[in-house]
């Protein structure tokens, strides 16, 4: 009886503990992280970006866009309310620039698993 | 080279305006009328860069002017009938207006290299100037909020123009 109600703590608290550290059940599993782009700027790149993420963006400028990678692994266009996503493959730098109005620049940086 | 006669009526126009500042104050509908009246002009300049130019880099640029500008004059148009307001004809407008008609009359007349120089030279000149305008009369007397929004949207964008601008003037000249 008492081992029982052991147990049901144990899971209880587990189940508590996995529901406040998300990021401890889903390490490894590919997230989507949103970037924002407004006001002729790109949002910064999303904290805790891993090879096989994939990073969304969002155009809410009234302006066609573009996401071109300066190492040219992608260069897409993105018009005014829409979004775009590409899949991360390695860790790293990937500078990238709006082609359309090259002074936007930004920067995705992929830390290794 | 020609000069930026277009440029030359917008600063004096803006300086008469910017002189008789104690007197009647730019409204938020004569900043709307201006502000929506220097984007058509840079569009239709842009249309006839692209019936005039074959330069691929002058042509890019020319479509990003119609395309970006277009974006900027419909979000006006929405917000300026959002507000209820009328944007209001004013001597700087008009001076806009017809400053721009008469180049475009004299910019029909070149074609091939020279069009490519005068086109490209006039928008770095214009978007200057329009820059200098929203910055220092149209931004800080805008008195909506949502307008001073747009503007200040509008020259970050139009600096970027600018910057382009400046970068093709420097290949194409």
């Amino acid at each position: 009886m008492r081992s029982g109600i052991a147990h049901i703590g144990l899971v209880t608290g587990l189940a508590i503990a996995m529901a406040f550290l998300p990021g401890l059940s889903s390490a490894k599993e590919p997230a989507v992280h949103r970037i924002v782009i407004g006001k002729m700027a790109f949002g910064p790149s999303p904290p805790g970006l891993h090879p096989g993420d994939t990073v969304e963006w969002v155009n809410e400028d009234i302006f066609l866009h573009s996401i071109t990678a300066e190492d040219k692994s992608f260069d897409i266009d993105i018009a005014p309310k829409a979004t775009v996503r590409i899949v991360v493959k390695n860790a790293g730098t990937i500078r990238y620039i709006c082609k359309y109005h090259p002074s936007m620049q930004a920067q995705l940086v992929v830390e290794p698993k | 080279m020609r000069k930026p006669v277009l440029t030359i009526a917008f600063v004096a126009a803006l300086a008469a305006s910017a002189f008789a500042k104690e007197e009647p104050k730019i409204n938020d509908a004569q900043i709307a009328h201006i502000a929506y009246t220097a984007g058509q002009i840079d569009i239709a300049a842009g249309k006839q860069a692209l019936a005039k130019s074959q330069d691929p880099m002058v042509r890019m640029f020319a479509e990003e002017m119609v395309r970006d500008h277009a974006a900027v004059n419909d979000q006006a148009l929405a917000l300026v009938k959002k507000l209820g307001v009328t944007p209001q004809d004013n001597p700087t407008s008009k001076s806009l207006s017809d400053s721009a008609a008469q180049k475009l009359k004299d910019y029909e007349k070149l074609s091939g290299h020279a069009y490519d120089v005068a086109y490209i030279q006039n928008e770095v000149a214009y978007h200057k100037t329009v820059n200098g305008a929203l910055a220092n009369t149209l931004i800080p007397n805008a008195q909506n909020a949502e307008l001073k929004g747009l503007l200040q949207t509008g020259l970050k964008l139009f600096q970027e123009h600018e910057a382009h601008a400046e970068h093709l003037a420097a290949a194409v000249h």
